[in-house]
């Protein structure tokens, strides 16, 4: 099953709710933007982008005399494919590596690793994984049990080190049994809290520092986050420097739209997306794909 | 940031004024921006749509079209119209009286918080002088169960976790548990799941059919978006939920899901969970929740936050400003202070009318001004710092290479502490002329309050 399919069924309610605006009898009156609007606003995309977007196809509309809704539907996914950024390289592929995973608490960060290192030890892929979430009670044991399920070997310390010592560590351990990826748990931390945004600066710091390999900080993002999330990125991407985003949990209900909001405001590309639980689910993003998935593309129906 | 609703209707009022009457097209222009402050605020989109058009009915009346100040009528309204909406009361958690133990059941989605929330409820029940336990039924999650159990060390609350394999199982041994320690709460922590996971909706029922508890709260991020109307719903659905606990309130969200949950399932929110540390789990306040969503600024909960960094050293030390005057050191400790809690940007943000004013103020109000004065003291010498006085020209000199600074900005330091001396000086002498009159010494520590928090900023 391709990408495109198991994408597809991960969003379908929302590919449902915007396919009926689409479906209301095909003509295009007042009500039709305004719906339309209305859907794209329940998408999480943010009222501005989302009238920005309304406005744009419709001037389009007028200009390439699409009337019906199965080429507006195509306009749209299009549309939306272009605000976008693609990414230039992807740091799970292009080795060496090493990954900083942030976000703020519960976003999905130790998951996300955890799946991570699955797939790449599967792919024959030399990866070791980095607890640097010393904070939260347990979360060196739930990265464990990851590492023990797909024979990663885990590097941290004991709860209440200092992460950034953790970062050292796993380095020293990835040059010595020349591993070519290297994934780093971090805690989870809110955005506003001035002390634990310092600490997670030093983190990054000390790693950029020591690595002798690419170092990447990628944003985990949870994708039923409204509007808060372009707050969340600003200010990780002001404190951190982002390389780019994750979207998890995308296998809920209508959504996805923050992503879109966050890709373009920052200009950062999207490595991946989960849109399930198991370790497959995690998969590489592509803008065009993602967007006719969300709007319903017009064709395949 | 966003611009508050105040300020985004003056603007549009602005524009009405010498009109003498507002007409109708106007107060929809006023709830255009009100609509965009709620979907801002992730208030669901059809929560919205109904909000606006009550709110627009109260405000088509005489009172406020005719009114010389119709933007805050309008903002009266909104203000009242969402406290409103958001339950006017205070909601208690409901224990049976006639049950030992009594039983609360946790759900949510992942990630939302729930493992917290139960340890930060237990702590709370165990401050009231409850004996709670703990019940470990998050299966799914690895090590979630260690992750309770260390939770409760932390704040003396045992754990059950049974075989960690059936969560249904689980609960239902730990109600047995709770009898055998004699406990008189069990709070069960279930495994976060998705809405449309039938198989996990159908776990939370079970459990629910086998403890039968007497509430089951639901754990809702504040920072979830549109989508939480769907799963609110479903969850209310499926597992009928009590009351809702708001989490991650600590950060810079507005929580406006709040709202939503409230308004499509009908049930209140309970508790709000704001921060790491176990006793951050408060009672709800409709009023500042609402005036959150508006982006109105939080003002009782900056006073709130000050206070929880102005500790007794701290009044102390401003006891004896009082008696020795005002030092270098002290103003070093203000400057911390304001860090402590944010930053400027931070604080002014928050209060209202603030943005606005920062924005007038452009960058010459920033928090690299506290780093640079911070630089200037350190670089003084002890003296230096107690008697500020003794700085002469080439001690300036000293000061401003030390700190990388130039000498008038050290001069212009040196000119707001003596204006803050100034200030201590007048209150020296009320504190010893003025007698010991009730009046004079309220005023006192009025005004001592005030410079707790930073009072005359060096700006």
């Amino acid at each position: 099953m391709g990408m495109f399919d198991s994408l597809k069924r991960g969003l379908a309610r929302s590919r449902e709710a915007i396919a009926e605006v689409f479906y209301m009898g095909g003509e295009v009156d007042e009500d039709f933007w305004e719906d339309l609007e209305d859907r794209l606003v329940m998408g999480d995309m943010g009222a501005e982008v989302a009238m920005k977007v309304t406005d744009d196809l419709r001037e389009q509309a007028a200009r390439e005399g699409l009337k019906t809704a199965r080429q507006l539907s195509r306009a749209l996914a299009e549309r939306l494919a272009k605000e976008f950024v693609p990414a230039e390289v992807d740091p799970f592929e292009d080795l060496p590596s090493c990954v900083l995973f942030v976000g703020i608490n519960g976003a999905g960060k130790t998951t996300t690793v955890g799946k991570l290192a699955g797939v790449a030890k599967r792919e024959g892929k030399r990866c070791v994984i980095g607890g640097a979430d010393t904070f939260r009670a347990a979360a060196i044991e739930q990265l464990e049990v990851w590492g023990k399920r797909s024979g990663t070997e885990v590097v941290t310390r004991e709860r209440g080190a200092d992460p950034a010592s953790v970062c050292y560590d796993v380095l020293d351990r990835a040059e010595k049994d020349a591993d070519d990826l290297v994934l780093i748990d971090t805690a989870g931390r809110l955005h506003t809290s001035p002390e634990l945004m310092r600490e997670l600066e030093k983190v990054v710091r000390v790693t950029r520092k020591r690595a002798q390999i690419p170092v990447r900080v990628v944003l985990v993002i949870d994708a039923t986050t409204g509007q808060n999330g372009l707050n969340q990125a600003r200010e990780f991407n002001s404190a951190l420097d982002l390389d780019g985003i994750i979207v998890t949990k995308l296998d809920g209900t209508a959504k996805g739209g923050i992503a879109l909001a966050i890709s373009h405001d920052l200009n950062l590309p999207i490595y991946r997306i989960g849109v399930g639980e198991g370790i497959d689910d995690l998969q590489a993003f592509d803008a065009l794909e993602f967007s006719r998935a969300l709007v319903g593309d017009g064709e395949s129906e | 940031m966003f611009d508050s609703l105040s300020d985004r209707l003056q603007n549009t009022f602005e524009k009405l004024r010498g009109k003498g009457r507002l007409t109708e097209d106007d107060i929809n222009s006023a709830m255009r921006e009100i609509r965009m402050a709620l979907l801002e605020a992730d208030v669901n989109y059809r929560v919205v749509k109904n909000f606006v058009a009550q709110c627009k009915e109260k405000c088509m009346t005489a009172e406020v079209l005719e009114s010389l100040t119709p933007a805050q009528n309008v903002v009266r309204i909104v203000l009242d119209q969402l406290t409103q909406l958001l339950g006017s009361t205070e909601s208690k958690l409901v224990l049976a009286q006639n049950r030992t133990p009594n039983v609360i059941m946790l759900v949510g989605l992942q990630g939302s918080g729930k493992t917290t929330a139960a340890a930060k409820l237990a702590f709370l029940l165990k401050k009231q002088g409850h004996s709670p336990l703990l019940a470990a039924c998050d299966v799914h999650r690895p090590a979630a169960a260690d992750q309770l159990e260390t939770l409760g060390k932390e704040i003396g609350v045992p754990v059950y976790r049974g075989d960690g394999k059936d969560a249904v199982k689980v609960a239902s041994e730990s109600i047995k548990a709770a009898v055998d320690g004699l406990r008189d709460i069990v709070i069960v922590d279930t495994a976060g799941r998705l809405q449309i996971d039938e198989e996990m909706m159908q776990e939370a029922v079970d459990i629910k059919n086998a403890v039968k508890p007497d509430q089951v709260l639901m754990v809702v991020d504040a920072m979830t978006g549109q989508d939480i109307v769907n799963v609110a719903s479903e969850f209310a659905q499926r597992v009928d939920f009590d009351g809702v606990i708001m989490s991650k309130l600590d950060g810079d969200a507005r929580g406006g899901g709040a709202l939503s949950v409230r308004e499509v399932t009908g049930k209140p929110i309970k508790f709000v969970s704001m921060g790491e540390k176990p006793d951050s789990l408060e009672v709800f306040h409709p009023d500042r929740m609402a005036k959150r969503i508006l982006g109105m600024g939080d003002v009782v909960s900056i006073i709130e936050q000050a206070q929880q960094v102005t500790d007794e050293k701290d009044i102390e030390s401003a006891a004896r400003m009082l008696r020795e005057g005002f030092t270098m050191d002290d103003m070093l400790q203000q400057m911390q202070q304001i860090r402590k809690m944010g930053g400027l940007q931070k604080i002014l943000a928050a209060l209202p009318g603030g943005e606005r004013a920062l924005k007038q103020a452009g960058a010459s109000v920033s928090d690299d001004q506290i780093t640079r004065i911070e630089a200037m003291i350190h670089s003084m010498t002890k003296e230096e710092r107690q008697r500020p006085k003794t700085i002469n020209g080439q001690r300036r000199k000293r000061i401003a290479r030390g700190s990388g600074r130039s000498v008038q900005e050290v001069n212009q330091l040196l000119k707001q502490w003596s204006e803050m001396d100034k200030m201590m000086g007048k209150m020296r002498s009320m504190a010893n002329g003025g007698g010991n009159s009730k009046k004079a010494r309220r005023q006192m520590t009025n005004m001592m309050r005030n410079m707790g928090m930073g009072g005359k900023m060096p700006f």
